[in-house]
């Protein structure tokens, strides 16, 4: 990257690409549409100046066919744009099932990253090429903001919920990262590098980074530490509902609801378990908030997720 | 042309002058609607985020205060509107007895409001001071406080209330405002209390009734 | 003729020569004083918002930014959008101009409520006061968007002063506005049909739906956030069950049509501008009219597109987008009607007339890029970088801004009686809109580029074009000096304008300039329609 000066975002994946071309488009349109705004007003100023005999007669007062289709018709134009931006939005809302997940946690003034098999990294996102890569992250604190912009991406990262983001990044290289939500003193240095590496250095990569074990086993020993088992362990006595196959799937709820046990679901019953309470159950579940962190949470969603379909096992470290 | 309307700058007739007075006061109760109508906007949504803990923490209010409440402000709304009937007739004494018993029982109202927030204190209710409650946690403590920021917002509204019925009855029952002709003046003052009624009216069920 | 102010037989028989004491002006309930009480107000506001951005783009000419520390960027930015939207955008033209004109233009004696009307300067200083305590006492660092939980859990400095400041100044608009409307609806003279209303009334009037619906809105959001700071009470605190979301769509449900406060009344001006300059009857006068209208109601409806990368449902954001889209139609009518004004009419290249084509100019160009900003895959590129601060500032400032200097070069000699050196005016109108696009297009770039705004450091590749920009603030800043300069010194040096120099239709210019305390003699009837070019009575000689 030219440490000068640099004339336009690299881009590093289709998705920027397009997003790119999107954004050429509609510059032309909007000046095709303003060019003649420009234009004749500065001429019609010069033309019709005072003291030039030119022709002044029968001056329109108003012509309601021309405003009519001077509104409808960029409209419509726009609306083009519209439905070519919505539909690059949305492609970009649902991951594919199969995508990596990386956990993220933003705090006062880092970013955080946690990748399956535990490989951790401060400031520095290191993904593979070629892959869908799906983002979930929190904030421990205020609002922060992940931008990519080789991606054309961003998303905010909230405290007390999991947002994601997900995208297929096609170029190796080093990109930018950045925090783009104010979050106080060291917003502008809350930032680092994006590395995008093909798969092959990627897992060279992963085997290099040092780990406590993957993201599912280290959920799994938290869950043992906590004494999560207690109650929801095949030996338990206590009435705790069974959590294998659990993660993914509906839950009815004693009031009615019926919702899907997604990160945030699982992250809401290890703080607030008294929310939402299973159909059949009391709710004599304690709640663990300020005994874990959000980077607990995260392995404990890494380990349920885990035992999601599979039937209840030790995961594989 | 009566002598007791002072015309004032810049009108040049009586009733254009009482015309924008009540435009006027449509559109201050207006903003007022925007204002209550935002912070109602904000718990309805709470109440459908947290179904249970807006049911729970609603059980711990002082219902029958509440409801008692609604009834001794819709009565003075009756008051009012019988004061204004009366002012428009041109009866002195009447209008401002009326708009006198509307006062009273809106002092009833508060008095009952503060012996309210004195159980709510008892109970641990009340944010910042006392000793709270169990309840005050989580979602249900947050629609508690919303509870709070509301009668306490409409409280300090009743009062403004007060002071405006009780400051035109006294220039009423005085004569420094001429009945039938000046009755726009306690029109005026009418509006703005059926107004502050009117948000007691949804302020009640969006609270008190919301006991699933 | 040279003559000192007040010296004039025109001065002295009106509204300027009623009274010389402090207290003729403090107590005034004229509504041409307010105005100048107002004036005097938002210019100093706007000196110490200026202040701020000087200290910005100082600040962001160099990567490693050596003039501030983080804190005291993070307050200075926070400075100037807290004073530059409450204290000077949104009062500004209409407290200003309107104040002045609008009962002028209706043939009414006063504004409805001429008590009412001082009270709100009052009040509006008294919010000033409150907040500029605050920012000297060390100020905030939150960005004038208080979003939380940073500004209610983590926030260190005054946040509780400013917001209380914030909410005092509300009251003031909120009383502007229903003065406004009760004016509109009750006061115009006979014959002054909706349909014979200059459009710069149609636009306050607009504006004054948004001031009394929206601002109370924001009174409720601030004093929750206050509750929540002081008190703890965790609304937006989500470990307790509250959503910090919640505040965004509460505060921008208010601060999006603020942003229609803050154009409508500029649009409003650049109608009499044009139709002035020109020589002629607006185009379309129901279509322009009805825009402002259109304008106020649908941007009610578009508050999202601040959130689309928030967190919120991407098919909100998806209604959102397609608002936001709509909301840009009458807007663009409102520029092709004015374009369309100049055709075959009689154009003199006047300061009034340069300052609304600057306006047209500029307010398109930032239009534009409010488009490419609903639209939704773009907008999850350039959120919340130097794009959307390129963009809001093209329409704030080249807008807005020129809007306001706009009707000051027009209405100054009716104002004042006092005429300006037109070559002057002419000089500033084409070094603002040098100036404004030095600074203001190189961060249309730099946000596409990826640098986020707020940042009081940068990485150094994004140097140059922030040299630029800053280049170019110091351009503006001499063409923001310089009509305080040439105005100044009309004051006791410029010659007598006389009732009408520009030959304009409207009410406001049948009368004495400046004008006698009570507007007119005698009520006007109005049998004619408005921008009645060409005038069929002959304009007095100057």
């Amino acid at each position: 990257m030219n440490p000068f000066f640099q004339a336009w975002p690299p881009e590093a994946s289709l998705h920027a690409v397009r997003v790119d071309q999107l954004f050429v488009a509609f510059t032309v349109l909007t000046v095709a549409l303003t060019a003649p705004v420009f234009v004749l007003m500065g001429g019609f100023a010069l033309y019709y100046r005072r003291g030039r005999d030119v022709d002044r007669t029968r001056a329109p007062r108003g012509n309601w066919r021309l405003e009519t289709a001077w509104t409808i018709i960029p409209f419509l134009l726009a609306l083009v744009f519209f439905g070519w931006a919505g539909w690059l939005f949305f492609g970009q809302d649902r991951p594919p099932a199969d995508a990596l997940t990386i956990d993220v946690v933003a705090k006062q003034w880092m970013w955080k990253f946690e990748h399956p098999g535990g490989q951790r990294e401060i400031d520095e996102l290191h993904v593979p090429a070629g892959e869908p890569v799906r983002l979930v992250m929190t904030s421990q604190d205020v609002i922060h903001s992940l931008f990519l912009p080789a991606l054309r991406l961003k998303q905010d990262v909230l405290p007390g919920r999991y947002t994601s983001l997900w995208f297929k990044a096609d170029l190796p290289g080093v990109y930018a990262l950045r925090c783009s939500q104010f979050c106080g003193f060291d917003h502008s240095v809350m930032a680092g590098r994006f590395v995008v590496m093909t798969p092959a250095d990627y897992s060279r990569w992963l085997q290099q980074a040092g780990t406590d074990g993957s993201l599912a086993w280290q959920g799994f020993q938290r869950f043992r530490a906590l004494g999560c088992s207690g109650c929801h362990g095949p030996a338990s006595t206590r009435r705790a509902p069974k959590l294998e196959g659990v993660f993914g799937h509906p839950v009815a709820l004693d009031d009615g609801r019926v919702v899907t046990a997604d990160e945030q679901y699982v992250r809401d019953s290890i703080l607030y378990p008294a929310r939402e309470v299973a159909a059949g159950y009391a709710p004599i579940m304690p709640t663990f908030a300020g005994q874990v962190s959000e980077t607990d949470l995260l392995e404990l969603v890494a380990y349920l997720k885990s035992i999601g379909t599979a039937p209840a096992q030790e995961p594989a470290p | 042309m009566s002598d007791y309307v002072t015309l004032r700058e810049p009108y040049a007739a009586r009733r254009q002058q009482s015309d924008a007075d009540f435009l006027g006061m449509y559109v201050f109760l207006a903003t007022e609607a925007m204002l209550f109508g935002a912070l109602m906007c904000l718990t309805f949504m709470y109440r459908a985020e947290h179904p249970q803990a807006s049911a729970l923490a609603a059980r711990q209010m002082q219902l029958w205060i509440g409801a008692a409440n609604t009834g001794i402000l819709l009565t003075s709304s009756l008051f009012v509107a019988l004061g204004v009937q009366a002012a428009r007739e041109g009866g002195r004494r009447m209008t401002a007895g009326m708009l006198g018993a509307a006062m009273a029982l809106g002092v009833l109202f508060l008095a009952l409001k503060g012996a309210e927030y004195g159980l709510d204190y008892k109970d641990g209710l009340m944010p910042v001071v006392g000793h709270p409650s169990p309840v005050r946690e989580g979602p249900a403590g947050l629609f508690i406080d919303l509870y709070f920021i509301a009668t306490a917002l409409h409280a300090l509204h009743m009062a403004i209330g007060l002071a405006v019925l009780g400051t035109t009855a006294a220039l009423v029952l005085r004569g420094a405002k001429q009945l039938p002709q000046q009755a726009v003046v306690v029109e005026m003052s009418g509006l703005y209390w059926h107004f502050v009624d009117v948000v007691w009216v949804f302020l009640f069920p969006l609270f008190y009734l919301a006991r699933g | 003729m040279n003559a000192p102010p007040l010296q004039t037989r025109e001065e002295r028989v009106s509204y300027l020569g009623a009274g010389h004491s402090l207290r003729s002006w403090l107590l005034t309930t004229d509504h041409k004083r307010i105005a100048i009480l107002y004036l005097v107000a938002i210019t100093i506001f706007f000196a110490i918002a200026a202040v701020g951005a000087a200290l910005i783009r100082l600040q962001l000419m160099s990567p490693a930014g050596e003039i501030l520390s983080h804190e005291g960027y993070n307050r200075a930015f926070t400075l100037h959008g807290v004073v530059m939207v409450w204290f000077f955008l949104i009062p500004s033209i209409p407290n200003t101009f309107g104040n002045f004109l609008i009962p002028l233009m209706i043939g009414a004696k006063d504004l409805a409520f001429p008590r009412l009307n001082l009270a709100s300067w009052y009040i509006f200083v008294i919010g000033g006061i409150v907040t500029l305590y605050a920012l000297i006492a060390g100020g905030v660092d939150t960005g004038w968007t208080f979003y939380t939980p940073l500004s209610t859990m983590f926030a260190n400095g005054h946040v509780l002063a400013v917001i209380t400041g914030i909410t005092i100044a509300g009251f003031s608009s909120i009383l502007t506005g229903l003065n406004f409307i009760v004016t509109v609806h009750k006061l115009r003279a006979p014959g002054m049909t909706w349909g014979r209303l200059p459009l710069f009334v149609w636009s306050h009037y607009a504006t004054s739906v948004i001031l009394v619906l929206a601002t109370p809105v924001l009174a409720m959001t601030l004093v929750l956030l206050g509750a929540e700071r002081a008190l703890h009470l965790g609304v937006f605190d989500p470990t307790i069950g509250g959503d910090p979301l919640l505040f965004q769509h509460l505060f921008w449900f208010y601060s999006h049509p603020a942003v229609y406060i803050m154009i409508l009344p500029a649009m409003g001006v650049v109608s009499e501008l044009v139709t002035a300059g020109a020589r002629k009857r607006v185009f379309g006068y129901w279509f322009v009219a009805c825009a402002s209208l259109a304008i106020a109601g649908v941007g009610f409806l578009v508050w999202g597109h601040h959130m689309f990368v928030s967190g919120q449902s991407p098919y909100a954001g998806a209604i959102f987008s397609f608002l936001s889209l709509a909301v840009a139609v009458p807007s663009a009518v409102k520029v092709y009607n004015w374009t369309a004004t100049l055709y075959k009419g009689e154009v003199v290249l006047d300061p009034p007339l340069l300052y609304g084509m600057a306006f047209v100019g500029l307010f398109t160009i930032g239009g534009l890029s409010g488009l490419m900003l609903a639209l939704l895959a773009i907008d999850e590129h350039v959120h919340d970088t130097y794009f959307v601060v390129a963009h809001f500032h093209y329409i704030m400032v080249g807008g807005a801004v020129s809007g306001f200097l706009g009707a000051a070069h027009f209405w100054w000699p009716k104002i004042t009686g006092r005429m300006y050196p037109l070559v002057w005016g002419r000089i500033s109108a084409g070094l603002i809109f040098l100036g404004f696009n030095l600074t203001f297009f190189p961060q249309y770039l730099l946000g596409y580029l990826g640098m986020p705004r707020r940042y009081p450091t940068y990485p150094p590749q994004f140097q140059a074009l922030n040299v630029l920009s800053s280049a170019g603030a110091s351009v503006l800043f001499v063409a923001y000096v310089l009509p305080l300069a040439y105005f100044t010194w009309s004051l006791r040096n410029g010659r007598a304008a006389g009732p009408n120099p520009w030959d304009a239709s409207g009410l406001e210019w049948t009368t004495p300039s400046p004008p006698p305390k009570h507007n007119f003699d005698e009520t006007p009837v109005v049998d004619r329609p408005a921008y009645d070019y060409p005038l069929t009575r002959a304009a007095p000689d100057e």
